[in-house]
């Protein structure tokens, strides 16, 4: 209620929105009572970001979500009425209600009560699937909103992001910033995020943006999501990462284009830039860390850090598991850290260019794809994606390869405009 | 890393422990450890002055009489549901202050331990042992037996339970324990992030307890299968000898599967393998998946007990016959089965990808059809019934109706669009509070209730029960739904501190619940207390106070220490019912004696060994390991060469005791 008021009021500076703001709070405590029995009303009243977001990502979940409940409160309110009732009826001391105390068996209601349940998972069944594969994460956006469709005009946004002890980096690419601790995006522009972590897990989340995704070390996630309004909100680590944990709370700023524009001019214009020296510094644990912007970014910074090589010495993980890949071996030399005799393939002189590693960055481990092959094809220079698969299959161990639980088998990122494959499922 | 073998800062005599491990620098912990060793030393002198360590020795701690191993493993679980309700209260405490710039009281150093220990210790210290101590009290009573298949191993089992706690104890006042949540996930438990013996203690205390639980899930399974009272088939058992049968069957193949991949951690921390390392070919996710393959089924193994429970209960205090005893069976089966093609729903974050999520998604919401069903079943058992709304009735009713709740927020984080928006927040938090404290809790009080009059022969108070009762549920309602409320306005798990001032309120609501629970607590001892003080009102003297249907009704409270003077012949699903309406008058002669296992100490023996082994190898004091490590290899060689195992019960304290009992139902009647 309060939120969506604020935001109707019209346009004007953004400001840091609190859940619940004076004069919600009063209108809680005379709502209370009826309130209570209402709980939706409850729950907008307190300004629950998660029913009420700002994002067509997180407000689909959150249709999602409703239905979901509606669909289960058909069969939950009655069997709670029910539990009272009978409850009630059947008291010891009513003694005018029937008393059957041998009736244990009626073919009629064990029907009704084995389908009752399944009709309603049939229901649910079906809507999980479709909107599973609507809203992965993995997915790029179809649309802006419910009434935008995303085009060709629609140029994405990207941010990658790495959870650090305990504070967030996000790179703009596109822009060759970084910044620390805040983000910022313009509205209906649809963001793609990769993600990944320096030491320990987290997940992002921005609950009014897009749902949650973990950030793991050593592997890429991805998440698409647009803001559909103008403001300042909430992001946060939601995966316990040690002791800074609570603190590693970041500002999202949604924008208008000129805002945004501005932002990033802004960043563009600081002293400050992220090479691995400062990366190392800024990786050192820390707590509650105030937003930096960096105007410049060293050359393959994230595709090293998602690679775990940004030390000096270290070799990369794609190009350890390429390396594996033409090891029959299984790379058991590679495991064992003696890469300097792979010198050619290490990262030590940090001489690829730029468009190189973004093209990198799309690889690595990428979780979705730990099935397998996926991110071997993708890194893998045209010639060598004719290995044969019996080569491929070599890298993953007996059995793991191709067919093996074709159930586990990733989805391909899908452009927006065409279906995911079928072939998939 | 260097393998800890090598590390310079460990003494050869005390290994990394040094005084710096002791926590004078916390004063909660100095004044908690004051008040522990002061109640200590208490007992222990009380103990002295009665004279009752031989009693206690001889009697309880050695005995392989499945009765006062059920009664110690209920004791362990309410000892350990006060160290882990005093947890859940600092962390309401500490999340109800920290706000507006306030750090609250607890630094991160201490909630993280905290909050990890609260998990830990609820489901491994209170549930899964009041779960084990009523099942290794009733099944062999419901079916009609005179022990466990294996009486040694089932004291073996619970002292390394037991084991396992005072390892997660010691962690209190020597060192630290783990700071990573009660999964404890790598990378965040692995010898880089986590360094200290935090892990350390959770590993060996997870380990030293999860022998004793596989064991004793071996035992009672065996027990089922095997020594049933002639005539009960299968389809006869008692319902919560059936839902004890499947948790059993959870047990056994689910818990192998934590031990195995705690081992893996080990390694990865003591030895510096690679499993779930962020590098070297190591993959964290892959502990992620094994120890929610153990995960889920875990929770299953907790609430199908209780399922059990309400069953029976339900049955009884509705004087009828369970509704559907055939798809309560085939549900409890289906639930069973199902429960190992669910645990990804754990983690539809990590980025699965859809076709994986959803097929995770949809087995989540089949279990619901077959758990609904038995909702289903005992809301028609009660159907045409006379409802006495005794204690455990009561307990019955608050969980139909808060469970249902549970059960479909459940569902609803099963939707993983939904989960994508609440995984990990409070709302997860309360779901999961709601199915455990509204699920498995008031299983375990109703079946406290339930069958407290066939352990002691005395029911217990009533009023304190109701005001036990009332608090406990009162209480959960207060403490969790503002968590739920708080789960969708996007508030995450284990903080510590928080910038928005408008959700303390609802942190307040949450730790007036929680104070609301420490008066239920506080009402259920009291319960005990003046139950026992008033025994001689309360006193059941005919076997059979509440009117039960199945076998453990038929004989004394409490039973012999041969349970049954003759073993029963089953001819229906309710027994004791059957026999009841069929005429059954107790034979008072032609008695045998009755051969019986022997008390050994050879089970507290090993497990304190184990204990002494844990302790070194988490403080790398390599000599005390090896040490006790042969210690326990040469008791345990030694104890199989014990053949003196078993006796008979002469003919003429079999007479005598039933004599006594002729005695006690005359003067009832």
């Amino acid at each position: 209620m309060g939120r969506i008021a604020a935001t109707w009021r019209g346009p004007g500076p953004p400001e840091t929105r609190h859940f619940m703001d004076h004069r919600t709070g009063n209108a809680l405590k005379r709502l209370h009572l009826t309130a209570l029995l209402t709980i939706p009303a409850l729950l907008s009243a307190c300004n629950a970001v998660v029913l009420s977001p700002s994002g067509d990502v997180a407000a689909r979940q959150r249709d999602v979500l409703v239905a979901s409940t509606l669909l289960m409160l058909l069969i939950i309110i009655p069997v709670i009425c029910l539990v009272v009732f009978f409850a009630w009826k059947y008291r010891a001391s009513n003694k005018d209600a029937t008393y059957a105390p041998d009736w244990s068996h009626s073919t009629k209601l064990e029907v009704v009560i084995w389908a009752a349940p399944l009709l309603i998972i049939i229901c649910l069944g079906g809507l999980t699937w479709v909107g599973t594969h609507l809203l992965d994460p993995y997915r790029k956006l179809d649309r802006i909103s419910r009434d935008v469709v995303v085009t060709d005009d629609h140029e994405p946004l990207e941010v990658q992001v790495v959870s650090l002890d305990w504070k967030w980096l996000f790179f703009y690419p596109q822009y060759g910033i970084a910044t620390v601790n805040e983000l910022a995006a313009p509205v209906d522009r649809p963001i793609e995020f990769k993600l990944t972590s320096s030491s320990v897990m987290n997940a992002f989340y921005i609950p009014t943006l897009a749902g949650m995704i973990y950030t793991m070390p050593g592997m890429e996630t991805a998440l698409h999501g647009v803001i559909n309004e103008k403001g300042v909100y909430d992001g946060f680590s939601s995966n316990y990462s040690g002791a800074g944990f609570s603190g590693m709370r970041f500002k999202f700023h949604g924008m208008d284009e000129a805002g945004f524009e501005e932002w990033i001019a802004d960043a563009q214009a600081q002293d400050a830039t992220l090479d691995r020296d400062t990366y190392r510094d800024l990786a050192q644990p820390s707590e509650n860390v105030a937003p930096m912007h960096f105007a410049g970014v060293e050359d393959g910074l994230y595709h090293d850090i998602m690679n775990m090589c940004v030390e000096p010495g270290q070799m990369c993980m794609d190009d350890m598991m390429m390396k594996d890949m033409h090891t029959k071996s299984g790379g058991m030399d590679m495991a064992h850290g003696q890469h300097a005799d792979h010198g050619a393939m290490g990262h030590d002189g940090h001489d690829h260019g730029g468009q190189d590693h973004k093209d990198h960055g799309a690889m690595g481990m990428d979780v979705s794809r730990n099935g397998g092959e996926d991110e071997m094809q993708s890194d893998t220079p045209e010639a060598e994606k004719t290995a044969t698969e019996a080569d491929r299959r070599m890298l993953h161990g007996h059995g793991l390869g191709g067919g093996f639980m074709p159930l586990f088998q990733p989805d391909p990122i899908q452009p927006a405009d065409t279906q995911p494959n079928p072939a998939n499922k | 890393m260097t393998s800890p073998m090598q590390d310079p800062n460990t003494s050869f005599l005390f290994g990394r422990l040094t005084f710096g491990a002791l926590p004078f620098h916390e004063p909660i912990l100095v004044a908690t450890f004051a008040v522990v060793a002061l109640g200590g030393i208490a007992t222990v002198a009380a103990l002295t002055y009665f004279r009752l360590w031989g009693y206690l020795w001889s009697q309880w701690f050695t005995t392989v009489d499945h009765k006062k191993i059920g009664i110690m493993y209920m004791i362990l679980g309410v000892v350990m549901l006060l160290r882990g309700f005093a947890d859940a209260i600092m962390m309401r405490l500490q999340q109800a202050m920290a706000f507006g710039g306030s750090e609250g009281y607890l630094p991160a150093h201490h909630y993280d331990q905290v909050f990890t220990a609260h998990g830990v210790i609820m489901i491994f210290f209170v549930a899964m042992p009041m779960v084990t101590g009523l099942m290794n009290y009733v099944v062999p009573l419901q079916i009609g037996a005179r022990d466990v298949s294996f009486p040694f191993l089932n004291n073996f089992s619970f002292w390394m339970t037991v084991g396992g706690a005072v390892i997660v104890m010691l962690s209190l006042f020597i060192g630290e324990f783990a700071m990573t949540g009660w999964l404890a996930m790598p990378p965040l438990s692995g010898a880089e992030a986590s360094p200290g013996v935090g892990v350390d203690y959770y590993i060996w205390g997870l380990q030293i307890a999860g022998v004793g639980t596989t064991l004793s899930g071996i035992n009672l399974l065996v027990t089922i299968i095997k020594m049933r009272a002639p005539g009960m088939t299968m389809m006869k058992m008692p319902i919560f000898t059936w839902t004890s049968l499947c948790t059993n069957v959870l047990i056994v193949a689910s818990f192998p599967v934590l031990t195995a991949v705690l081992v893996l951690m080990t390694l990865d921390r003591y030895v510096g393998t690679h499993f779930f390392t962020n590098d070297m070919g190591g993959n964290p996710m892959m502990y992620v998946n094994l120890i929610w393959i153990w995960g889920h089924p875990e929770v299953y193994i907790l609430i199908l007990p209780a399922f059990g429970i309400f069953s029976e209960v339900t049955s009884a205090f509705s004087g009828k016959r369970l509704f559907g005893y055939t798809s309560m069976v085939y549900a409890t089966v289906c639930i069973t089965i199902l429960s190992y093609l669910v645990w990804l729903h754990h983690f539809f974050t990590m980025g699965s990808g859809a076709s994986v999520n959803s097929f995770f998604g949809i087995t989540t919401m089949i279990i619901s059809i077959p758990t609904g069903a038995k909702l289903f079943n005992w809301l028609f058992t009660m159907y045409r019934g006379r409802v006495r709304f005794e204690l455990p009735m009561m307990w019955t009713i608050a969980f139909m109706i808060t469970f249902t709740v549970g059960g479909m927020t459940g569902v609803l984080l099963a939707v993983p669009p939904a989960d994508f928006v609440l995984h990990n927040s409070l709302f997860l938090i309360a779901h999961f509070h709601n199915v455990i404290i509204g699920g498995v809790l008031f299983g375990l009080f109703a079946g406290m209730n339930y069958w407290f009059p066939k352990a002691f022969g005395f029911k217990l108070d009533e009023f304190w029960g109701k005001i036990s009762f009332w608090f406990w549920v009162a209480g959960y309602w207060f403490a969790f739904t503002p968590l739920y409320v708080l789960g969708l306005m996007g508030v995450t798990r284990r903080m510590r501190v928080f910038d928005d001032p408008s959700l303390q309120i609802w942190f307040v609501i949450a730790a007036f619940g929680a104070a609301l629970i420490a008066v239920g607590i506080a009402a259920f001892l009291i319960q005990i207390a003046v139950s026992i003080r008033d025994r001689k009102k309360n006193r059941d003297v005919t076997g059979d106070p509440w009117q039960g249907r199945t076998l453990e009704w038929a004989t004394s409270s409490p039973p012999a220490d041969y349970n049954f003077a003759f073993t029963p012949v089953v001819y229906d699903i309710d027994a004791w019912h059957d026999m009841k309406a069929n005429g059954y008058e107790r034979p008072l002669s032609g008695y045998e004696a009755i051969h019986m296992p022997k008390n050994t100490g050879a089970g507290v023996i090993i497990a304190g060994l184990s204990v002494a082994c844990g302790f070194a190898l988490i403080w790398y004091i390599w000599w005390l390991a090896i040490v006790s490590f042969i210690g326990i290899l040469v008791v345990s060689i030694g104890h199989t060469f014990n053949t003196k195992r078993d006796f008979y019960i002469p003919v003429q304290t079999v007479v005598d005791t039933e004599a006594r009992r002729s005695k006690l139902i005359e003067s009832g009647a």
